[in-house]
């Protein structure tokens, strides 16, 4: 074996890291589509929007619709509950949100909300818990008629879909 | 570690074993292999788990056969397997049950371990790779346990991948990825069943690893001490494999009678309701088996500091042998470390209990408490109890502590 001194890099160390580096960057195009398969496909991205008709739901009521595999809380709010949802100081809540900003301005009495908890993705059940809002049984999270987390694990609000009133009593979720 | 070796008799073998040497290879690794003489039943779990797990890979393959994974035929495939299918009924229970029969053996084979303090120096990576068997096997337990499609199903793959969603920043990226959609829905069964059929295969590498892993240094024994001449030992068959044999027997019976007479009673009546995605049932719990963990994850309360706190509970495991100070492994001969392992016993069979309650009031604070202690054990019990404990002498071989009445 001939003695080479390893201080000076040769052509040929330049080679082993050029072949190297190019066998990963094969590999990791080569990999690319075996991770992105998983991801949602297009049948599944072309159901992304719903239309739902508002009018019959009486006032007081909730009603769950899916959307997207996922339920959705449709709550026509009483002037009293809304009166509640806003009383409260907004920055005293785990998750800091007035609940203006969870409705659309004029349409105040409409509380639409994503129904899955923000803790582990169960549903929560509407007029329940402790603020009367909803309470999810899984681990115990309670949320208020704004669908904001008040207590229990979750870390944040109910989400709100992106969505928007087609009409007065008619809203494109989505 | 050597036995005598296999010298093939025929001209036909002696060819055969030139070019390769399996027979040889199985006469002193598994007939001939020596083994301590002093290994009592609790040595049996390591068997009669290398039978469970080609067991549940047996009723599995065929269960496929029959199975749709898809979510609109997925529960009235299992219903179609329970009520048409020949002996479906059967070899459904015993895939299920059988499930639960694998997780009591592990527990005991884990316990065993931290008993005898079978993980510490020479058989460290024999330990991780025990660790590593478990969680694949909580994996499989999970992804199998999600494909009959019933309202527990739905719901557990649900809360589980949602575990994902604590990640900061990129969780619900992942948790998307996982699914396939936006919601647990048809993609997610599919590839929970794909990936269902092939982690038991994945266990089985890793199986064979850490039965090479444990042919190294050779078995551990109750009194932990080293094989210091032939005297100590004795070949595996036919001493380990009748002793062996007798054990897994006992456990075929208690495993019988849960297909036979109980085959229900581990599981849950709403997985018999098809997956509703608009409704979580009011109580859901998971398996037996992953109860303590359920409990732990639920006794903090903050998202991911739960969720850190559930697989940091799994992950102290790999640092047990050097989180043990002790020199000493079997708890024999270990007083004080005797009793804190029974304490953590019951600490694990409580965490157990209280998973299986509703997350309100007392039961949270108790599992809070058993949460500190399990991991007060781990990370200060038995780092000091080296350093505090006083063993007792060790008898000077294991033929001595074979023959030789213990004191009591």
């Amino acid at each position: 074996m001939a003695t080479t001194s390893m201080a000076e890099p040769t052509r040929r160390d330049f080679l082993y890291i050029a072949t190297a580096t190019m066998g990963a960057v094969g590999a990791a195009a080569t990999v690319w589509p075996l991770i992105s398969q998983m991801n949602p496909d297009a049948s599944v991205l072309a159901l992304a929007s719903s239309e739902v008709n508002l009018a019959p739901i009486e006032e007081g009521q909730i009603i769950t619709i899916k959307w997207r595999g996922k339920p959705v809380f449709i709550f026509h709010r009483t002037k009293k509950t809304i009166d509640e949802a806003r009383a409260v100081k907004s920055g005293d809540l785990p998750d800091p949100q007035p609940d203006e900003a969870r409705v659309k301005k004029g349409h105040d009495q409409w509380l639409v909300l994503v129904g899955v908890c923000t803790h582990l993705g169960c549903v929560p059940l509407g007029h329940q818990g402790d603020y009367n809002g909803w309470f999810c049984p899984c681990h115990g999270s309670h949320y208020d008629s704004s669908g904001r987390i008040r207590k229990g694990p979750a870390p944040t609000n109910l989400e709100v879909p992106p969505y928007e009133f087609v009409s007065d009593t008619m809203i494109r979720i989505g | 570690m050597s036995g005598q070796t296999y010298r093939p008799q025929s001209r036909f073998m002696k060819w055969f074993e030139a070019r390769l040497p399996i027979v040889g290879f199985v006469y002193s690794d598994f007939l001939n292999y020596p083994t301590p003489r002093n290994l009592n039943y609790w040595w049996a779990y390591g068997g009669i788990l290398t039978f469970m797990l080609v067991a549940q890979i047996v009723t599995g393959v065929v269960l496929a056969m029959h199975y749709t994974p898809t979510a609109t035929a997925a529960f009235d495939s299992v219903e179609h397997i329970m009520r048409d299918v020949n002996y479906g009924w059967l070899l459904r229970y015993l895939h299920a049950n059988g499930g639960s029969m694998f997780f009591l053996a592990v527990y005991i084979h884990m316990f065993r371990g931290l008993y005898y303090g079978s993980y510490k120096d020479p058989r460290e990576v024999l330990w991780i790779l025990g660790v590593i068997i478990y969680l694949l096997m909580m994996a499989t337990a999970f992804m199998g346990y999600v494909l009959p499609w019933g309202q527990m199903s739905f719901w557990a793959a649900t809360v589980i991948t949602n575990l994902f969603t604590a990640i900061p920043l990129v969780g619900k990226s992942i948790t998307q990825w996982l699914w396939g959609g936006y919601a647990v829905d048809n993609p997610t069964l599919v590839r929970f069943f794909s990936l269902h059929y092939l982690l038991p295969f994945m266990i089985f590498g890793v199986v064979i690893l850490h039965i090479w892993a444990l042919h190294v240094p050779g078995n551990n024994n109750p009194a932990g001490i080293d094989v210091k001449s032939d005297k100590d030992t004795l070949p595996f068959h036919p001493y380990m494999t009748v002793k062996d044999n007798f054990a897994l027997v006992c456990f075929l019976i208690l495993f019988a009678w849960l297909v036979f007479y109980i085959p229900n009673y581990l599981g849950h009546s709403d997985n018999y309701i098809p997956a509703n995605p608009l409704q979580t049932p009011p109580h859901i719990v998971p398996e037996w088996y992953l109860l303590p963990f359920y409990a732990i994850l639920r006794a903090i309360p903050h998202k991911l500091l739960g969720v850190i706190a559930l697989f940091a509970s799994i992950g102290v495991l790999v640092f047990v042998p050097w989180l043990d100070t002790s020199k000493v492994r079997s708890a024999r001969f270990r007083p004080l470390y005797k009793q804190f392992f029974w304490i953590l016993v019951i600490c694990c069979i409580g965490l157990g209990y209280l998973g299986s309650k509703p997350p309100e009031g007392g039961y949270v604070i108790a599992a809070r408490i058993l949460t500190a202690y399990y991991f007060f054990h781990f990370l200060v019990i038995l780092p000091l109890l080296g350093y505090v404990e006083k063993p007792r002498p060790l008898p000077a071989s294991i033929t001595e502590a074979v023959l030789k009445p213990r004191k009591a």
